[in-house]
């Protein structure tokens, strides 16, 4: 379970880094955030929906049966949209309005 | 590195900026014109139990229901081992808190008469995926409520039994703090990671409870003597497989019995069905050769299956990735389930700090509210907003006729010179942080009733555990930290085997089987009411856990601490 930043689109922000629960983004000399424990991610995302620049992404670890694949986050107002990439093939789109409750 | 003394000081210090401190901190701010201190591990943006959201609010007295019957609920699932006065004078709040928290933006459902629409007896459906981000917000925008962020606080600061402020060290520079106040408020959660986790290797902290959460609050009372109760009544959750996902939202929320590896339905073949007894079937199925168990969704239409990811999102995005990424979503594959390592969770059980009814502990000037207090389970998000609310107006009534406090800066230089030293190490053992903390949940998961023990303990296993769980505590002393990240970890490792020792304890004494799989004792496999309707509470000292047997407290009595 962990995360990727894409130090490509990372401008140094450091929101990322601000609001990990478990304190374990750090910068590197170039001003960049990387994640020093990738091991210790609990899979919160919230530095996904913390990112404006789509900079990081989730995954699943092989043991616990990741197959490649990967998510992001996009905010646009009260719409969340997450974006699932499986190994192969399109991503799936799903878009949640922030002001609607769960069905269940 | 050296670490430089800095003294702040406050009237209400809260440690922890969860669920709980959160809210405590929005109720001083509402009732008084009182100081309030912030002290937080991480960032109060997204720290605790609620960083990726939460999918519906559990506890909720819904139309038709009563604090009363909550109280019977509460009984009923606990098997009798409640403080009824903490669980009824929490249920009377459940519903002005969650008012307050829909003024503070929370979304929940409601019907066309402008009623919460209930799921079940208990429960409202909410989105709660921004539900700490709001609750930060409203902190923050309270001029009298300063956030102290990522500071790990370590010990209390203490007058005799009087705690009189806590010390603590940032993340970010090479500070160590005094923080002092004529009142403290402990919301610091529970404890996860002290067994050997679901999924050991690279994704050791998928858990379902958060693994930040180590339980320093509980470490931190027992070392200065506070009385604890119930850490015997562990929590093992049933999830999600390999996610460590709640369960709730498929089992009540779209109605997915559980069933074996050969399809049959289970719960019911081992009686009432109860938290305890869904996950002790489950756990037999498998022992007994019928597994894996699942929850049976299969067949469910492509609309139920869609709001599903959307309510996984909303609480635990790993879940639905893992639906995507293979490919086989609910309606088309059921959903294997399995139960979680034990966690020490007073939100959820009832292990924790012995509190009076308004919140108090045993120390003189310190509340405790959330997962770390104890004695009164089932509290969840809303609970846990209750309780924040109840410890913050009595301190608030108590430092009425308190001053600060002076330290003795000999204590300060020698706290501030043990955290020294750990950075200094000059004798290092060979043994790293993460090397103790893996030996910690070997012994524990052996020894004290692990997933690999099917939850079962016995007098000779735990005699074991204490044993060795002492040896790692010595060896923790002589453990290095590169940095102040290191140095947190290193405190996290120190807490989690006083935490452990404390439970060892606990299980030892309760010579009877309460609850299944929680505390599941094969030298006393049956129920004994006659000796042990009755709380197992314990004091560290010198050294040592004392254990101590008090009777039950009912839901009139205002409790006070006496002797």
């Amino acid at each position: 379970m962990s995360i990727v930043i894409n130090r490509e689109q990372c401008t140094g922000c450091g929101k990322c880094l601000k609001v990990c629960p478990g304190n374990l983004i750090f910068k590197d000399e170039f001003g960049k955030s990387f994640i020093k424990y990738p091991k210790d991610c609990w899979g919160c995302t919230s530095c996904l929906k913390e990112c404006a620049f789509g900079a990081i992404q989730f995954f699943l670890g092989a043991d616990i049966g990741g197959q490649g694949g990967y998510m992001q986050t996009r905010k646009d107002k009260d719409l969340l949209h997450w974006s699932i990439h499986k190994a192969e093939g399109e991503p799936i789109e799903i878009t949640i309005n922030t002001k609607d409750p769960n069905q269940y | 590195m050296d670490l430089e003394i800095k003294e702040l000081t406050t009237d209400i210090l809260i440690i922890g900026g969860g669920t709980a401190g959160c809210f405590a901190a929005l109720t001083l701010a509402e009732h008084s014109s009182c100081q309030v201190l912030i002290a937080e591990k991480a960032n109060i943006k997204r720290s605790g139990c609620l960083a990726a959201g939460v999918n519906a609010l559990n506890a909720y007295i819904v139309k038709g229901e009563t604090p009363e019957t909550y109280l019977d609920y509460v009984r009923n699932d606990s098997e009798g081992i409640l403080r009824e006065d903490l669980v009824y004078s929490l249920a009377q709040r459940l519903n002005s808190v969650t008012e307050k928290m829909e003024s503070l933006g929370l979304v929940i459902q409601k019907d066309e008469l402008g009623e919460y629409v209930a799921r079940g007896r208990r429960n409202i459906k909410i989105n709660g995926e921004n539900i700490k981000p709001l609750l930060a917000a409203a902190v923050e925008s309270q001029e009298q409520i300063t956030v102290l962020n990522r500071v790990n606080i370590i010990d209390y600061l203490l007058k005799g039994n009087q705690v009189i402020g806590a010390y603590g060290f940032s993340l970010d520079k090479n500070v160590f703090y005094t923080l002092r106040a004529k009142a403290v408020i402990c919301t610091t959660g529970g404890a996860a990671g002290l067994y050997r986790p679901n999924n050991p290797g690279f994704s050791h902290h998928k858990m379902w409870y958060s693994p930040f959460n180590t339980g320093a609050g509980y470490a931190m009372g027992i070392r200065a003597g506070a009385e604890m109760t119930t850490f015997e009544m562990r929590f093992v959750a049933l999830r999600c497989k390999d996610t460590l996902a709640p369960t709730g939202t498929i089992a009540q929320g779209v109605g997915a019995p559980q069933v074996n590896g050969q399809g049959e339905l289970y719960e019911t073949n081992y009686g009432t069905p109860s938290t305890p007894i869904r996950m002790y079937s489950t756990a037999m199925e498998n022992l007994q050769g019928r597994g894996p168990c699942y929850l049976a969704t299969k067949g469910k239409s492509p609309a139920v299956e869609q709001d599903l990811y959307k309510a996984y999102l909303n609480m635990a995005p790993a879940q639905t990735l893992k639906w995507l990424e293979s490919g086989k979503g609910p309606s088309q594959e059921n959903v294997e389930i399995e139960g979680t390592e034990p966690y020490i969770v007073g939100g959820h059980t009832a292990s924790g700090y012995w509190v009076d009814t308004q919140r108090a502990t045993t120390l003189q000037g310190l509340y405790a509210a959330g997962d770390v207090a104890g004695g009164s389970p089932q509290k969840y998000v809303t609970g846990c907003f209750a309780e924040g609310e109840i410890a913050a107006l009595a301190a608030l009534d108590y430092i009425r006729n308190q001053t600060l406090l002076s330290v003795d800066l000999v204590d300060v230089q020698r706290k501030r010179d043990e955290l020294q030293s750990f950075l200094n190490q000059s004798n290092a053992s060979r043994y790293s942080i993460e090397d103790l903390e893996e030996a910690m949940q070997k012994v524990m998961d052996i020894y004290a009733g692990g997933i690999s023990e099917n939850y079962l303990v016995n007098t000779p296993k735990l005699n074991l555990a204490k044993e060795k769980i002492n040896v790692l505590l010595k060896l923790s002393q002589s453990l290095k930290a590169e940095d102040l990240h290191e140095l947190m970890l290193l405190y996290e490792v120190i807490d989690r085997l006083y935490v452990c020792l404390t439970l060892i304890e606990h299980l030892l004494a309760r010579k009877e089987t309460r609850w299944h799989c929680f505390q599941e004792n094969a030298d006393y496999p049956e129920k004994d009411d006659q000796h042990f309707l009755k709380y197992v509470n314990s004091r560290y000292q010198q050294g040592k856990v004392d254990i101590l047997f008090r009777d039950l407290v009912t839901k009139d009595v205002n409790y006070e601490h006496r002797d």
